[in-house]
């Protein structure tokens, strides 16, 4: 027996599991997430896979990795950088190896180092040997073999044993880690039930990785990373795309409506959809359309019929039912558009991340069709915003476009379980008596709000036709009419636009006085604050504004940037919301464009505040 | 009747009329235009029907069929061109209590809306889709249409429109829809008697109705329905009889060896050997062989219902998957589904 491991206390660590997209990296990731949220750690992940579903194996195009930074306080990102890479091939560590800090730990799975992974990797030398590795703390471990040996007794194939090696991976990294298993043993169990062979060698792969770091001599040391503080609740994990799901699904709840989801599959967005399709005990009533036209008119046709229609999609969907969500503006229905956004244009990026469909979201009609439109801030933000577009959807009377990413959609972190209850009282009675001379006109409108009533079809003595024919105001009637077009046009338009007495100010973090103000919309939440918060941490002032609301804007958003000498926005995109900015408060702002398929680092926003700090 | 305690059963539907369905606003087709003979028997049809008029819902596209739901004084949806079967799909899976019907044209339908036609056909959504068929692009001032027949001279083909034509009916029957009539407008009996068919039908049902545009067109359909060619090329498509057509009968339908079909006369061949025309025959294949029988109407051209079997709707089908996924069991309410994963509690 070895001596008794020391024991070293951590405060956060991000740790990267990277591999072949075959390797099974992304089971691992979420396993190693799940033991790490229910220990108690605050945490945030950043998945990250290739588009192909089996790209070359053992090519740097083909790495599936997965990035989870874990703390005993409030974390904001995935993180900047891994301290530990656990490498299950050759092009897993060249893909990763120029974001590790110096001193980083590596993990390797020395087997897959032969003269094939290294030349599919496109190494001329193995890394392992020829120094290269010299600033890293390197450790070969033969992962395959152990596993193949840990599973030798279970009568499996070797090309099934071999797969158990990401097991192994977690095993040991419970280990180093602290972490549970109990949860992993579970899943394992459920997941792989029908087949005992699997289970068996799965299970002897995580206990072989396990007993490996308390045994083998390589560890000096485990480390503890305790739990953070979270404000008393039950909590679980989400990625941003369940909780869009869970946000709908609570929505329609306590709207006292049935949702329907209508929807074409479509990356990084499906998931919404599976998640809703298999929620079919509760009522959920979903359609894979045949296309994204038909998943939101359908969306537009249950609407009608007094349902919350909802259409989940990505930037090319949004294209293609930008005339559908026109038609949802003319007939004033309600209607929630998520967005997941990837890298674009074309089908551009479609398993990454980035911002670049706003100015879409905001003015991609014809004719004056503006609509209101939100963003999610976190993976588990995205159920208080997608109740949000619900509720503004249901009480306005128009459809609301949602924007998500690639980053927050697969992301996760720990969300505190609300209680229905507690959600916002979303219903909204229809119109049951005619409301002009005996008959019902539908686009009588409350002069306050502007919001036409409703009547849905079934209801008796309320018959009425709408359509996207410009209407008289009032009755319905086609109307070809000058100044009635006008009229209603600013009708539309001033409805959406009053929805900022019915949203929160803005609100702004750190300095009042400060030279300098970030302001971020969406995703960028988590990078920009962590950043804003290091340089107070400093002693330096810094003020941070992130948007959710977009359109329209916070009342006391020009208020608030006319305080600032200088404003930092920093956006996936190059210069959306600095477009919004400049046109609606004649401000300059600086724009800091990421284009990169990525989210932002807190280091690199950080690193942009300094270089506009006096 | 028998008197019944159940309280609903006393709740009769007050008699309604064709003018109980008369909508305000001004009829704005051309004079002579052959949607107001369908507009009138839509009318009558959802009268007789014994639908609370509440319960009616049309749903259109856009072109000079698709001002139809303006015209009636149901609940009706004019949307964006080729959208409609969408619109009435997701309305019409979500409220089985209303009667959906879409009202569309052929260049609605087949052109700009030919995907959506197709897979609400082939899941049998609840909708009664009146395809009116004018052959031409009317609203847009008279462009070639996908029923067009080949080499018609348009303004958008000047030398000729080189696309074949689509054969609406074939095309409804290849997605095994489950009610394919064809019709038309000027024969008010017989587009009555489609329309109350296609009503009472479960699922979707297909219904192609012939209709004259006079200003782009006109004469598109003379030789199905002057005097003369009525009797020369209606081939009256009826159920458990041999079909039959002609001023005396005198031409039948027969299968040939390569399973179509031909026209031939009946004293050649012999009645005992026409083809029996069954609307419910299992398969859609003798059906789709009628349907190819004439390229257009200029030949004679088979009328009625060529195919009308029963399958569950795509409404029911969806309902009824949530009863069984209920009744194994599950999340019963949301919150026993967030907390059916790993949770923890922070006291």
């Amino acid at each position: 027996m070895s001596a008794p491991k020391l024991v070293e206390e951590l405060d956060g660590v991000v740790i990267r599991i990277a591999g072949d997209s075959g390797d099974g990296m992304q089971v691992t990731g979420d396993r190693f997430t799940h033991s790490t949220a229910v220990f108690g750690n605050d945490l945030i992940t950043l998945p990250d896979y290739p588009a192909e579903i089996r790209a070359p194996a053992g090519t740097p195009s083909g790495v599936s990795s997965f990035q989870i930074h874990f703390s005993d306080h409030p974390v904001r990102t995935p993180g900047d950088a891994p301290n530990v890479l656990v490498a299950m091939n050759p092009a897993a560590l060249k893909v990763s190896l120029s974001e590790l800090p110096r001193g980083a730990t590596i993990l390797v799975n020395s087997d897959a180092f032969d003269a094939r992974g290294l030349e599919r990797a496109g190494y001329p030398a193995n890394p392992l040997t020829d120094g290269s590795l010299a600033a890293y703390r390197v450790y070969e471990i033969p992962m395959t073999s152990m596993t193949l040996e840990a599973v030798k007794e279970v009568d499996i194939a070797k090309k099934d044993a071999g797969r158990a090696k990401n097991m192994f991976a977690l095993g040991l990294l419970s280990w180093m880690y602290h972490r549970p298993t109990e949860s992993v043993t579970t899943w394992i169990r459920a997941r792989f039930g029908k087949r005992p062979e699997i289970v068996q060698a799965n299970l002897a792969a995580l206990a072989a990785g396990y007993n490996f770091g308390e045994t083998a001599d390589l560890f000096a040391s485990s480390y503890i990373v305790r739990p953070a503080h979270f404000s008393p609740g039950t909590y679980t994990t989400v990625t941003g795309n369940t909780a869009v799901a869970w946000g709908l699904m609570a929505a329609a709840e306590r709207a006292g409506m049935a949702l329907f989801l209508g929807s074409y599959p479509i990356t990084p967005a499906s998931e919404i959809l599976h998640e809703l399709a298999a929620r079919k005990s509760l009522g959920v009533l979903t359609f894979q359309a045949e296309d994204e036209i038909a998943g939101i008119g359908s969306a537009v046709g249950a609407s009608y019929g007094g349902m919350l229609g909802a259409t989940s999609t990505s930037g090319p969907g949004l294209d293609l039912k930008t005339e559908t969500i026109g038609l949802a503006i003319m007939l004033e229905l309600p209607l929630v558009i998520v967005d997941v956004q990837r890298g674009g244009p074309s089908t551009g990026l479609p398993t990454k991340t980035e911002q670049s469909d706003l100015l879409q979201a905001l003015y991609g009609r014809h004719g004056e069709a503006p609509l209101p439109v939100l963003a999610a801030l976190s993976p588990s933000q995205s159920f208080d915003a997608t109740i949000e577009a619900c509720r503004i959807a249901l009480a306005y009377r128009t459809p609301v476009i949602l924007l998500s990413d690639a980053y927050l959609a697969n992301g996760s972190e720990p969300w505190r379980i609300p209680r229905l209850a507690d959600l916002p009282d979303l219903r909204r009675a229809g119109a049951t008596q005619p409301n002009h001379d005996g008959q019902f006109w539908p686009y009588v409108r409350d002069p306050k709000t502007l919001v036409c009533e409703w009547a849905k079809p079934g209801t008796p003595a309320l018959e009425h036709r709408i359509g996207g024919l410009e209407k008289a105001d009032g009755s319905g009637a086609i109307s070809y009419d000058p100044a009635n077009h006008e009229k209603m046009v600013r009708l539309r338009a001033a409805k959406v636009a009053g929805i900022a007495n019915d949203i929160p100010d803005a609100e702004l973090f750190g300095d009042e006085d400060a030279e300098v103000l970030v302001l971020g919309w969406g995703s960028t939440f988590g990078a920009a604050r962590a950043a804003a918060q290091r340089i107070g941490a400093r002693g330096q002032k810094i003020a941070h504004v992130q948007l959710m609301y977009l359109n329209p804007l916070p009342r006391n958003l020009g208020g608030i940037l006319a305080r600032f000498p200088k404003i930092l926005v920093p956006e996936l995109n190059l210069g959306h919301l600095a477009t919004l900015i400049r046109s609606t408060y004649l401000r300059d702002v600086t724009t800091y464009g990421k284009i990169q398929g990525k989210p932002f680092k807190a280091s690199e926003i950080e690193a942009r505040i300094m270089e506009m700090l006096p | 009747m028998s008197a019944s305690a159940d309280p609903a059963a006393a709740i009769t539907v007050p008699a309604l009329t064709r003018k109980d369905f008369t909508g305000e606003q001004e009829v704005r087709w051309c004079p002579g235009c052959g949607d107001f003979a369908i507009l009138a028997a839509v009318q009558s049809v959802f009268a007789e029907l014994g639908i609370p008029r509440e319960k009616f819902v049309i749903v259109s596209g856009i072109g000079c069929s698709s001002r139809l739901p303006y015209y009636m004084s149901t609940y009706g949806l004019h949307g964006i061109h080729g959208r409609a079967v969408a619109i009435a799909s997701g309305l019409a899976m979500s409220r089985e209590d209303l009667s959906v019907w879409v009202v569309t044209g052929d260049g609605d339908a087949l052109s700009i809306g030919g995907n959506h036609l197709i897979h609400a056909l082939r899941r049998n959504v609840e909708i009664k889709i009146l395809m009116f068929n004018n052959e031409i692009y009317g609203l847009t001032k008279g462009q070639a249409s996908p029923t067009s027949e080949r080499g018609k001279i348009t303004k958008s083909t000047p030398h000729g429109s080189l696309d074949p034509s689509f054969n609406p009916i074939s095309v409804a029957l290849g997605t095994e829809a489950t009610f394919v009539a064809r019709t038309l407008a000027p024969d008010r009996e017989a587009l009555t008697e489609i329309l109350r068919r296609a009503a009472n039908h479960r699922g979707s049902a297909f219904v192609e109705i012939y209709q004259n545009c006079t200003i782009f067109n006109d004469g598109a359909f003379d030789s199905l329905t002057s005097p003369e060619g009525r009797l020369a090329n209606q081939i009256r498509l009826e159920h458990g009889k041999p079909i039959r057509f002609g001023r005396n009968k005198e031409k039948g339908v027969v299968v040939t060896p390569d399973a179509a079909v031909e026209i031939v006369d009946v004293a050649e061949v012999g009645e005992e050997n026409l083809l029996i025309h069954d609307e419910h025959a299992a398969k859609p294949n003798l059906a789709f062989s009628l349907s190819r029988l004439a390229g257009g109407p200029n030949q004679p051209t088979p009328l009625g219902i060529f195919w009308d079997v029963e399958r569950p709707s795509y409404g029911e089908m969806m309902r009824a998957q949530i009863e069984a996924v209920r009744a194994r069991g599950g999340p019963a309410d949301l919150e026993s589904l967030w907390v059916s994963g790993d949770t923890w509690t922070v006291e």
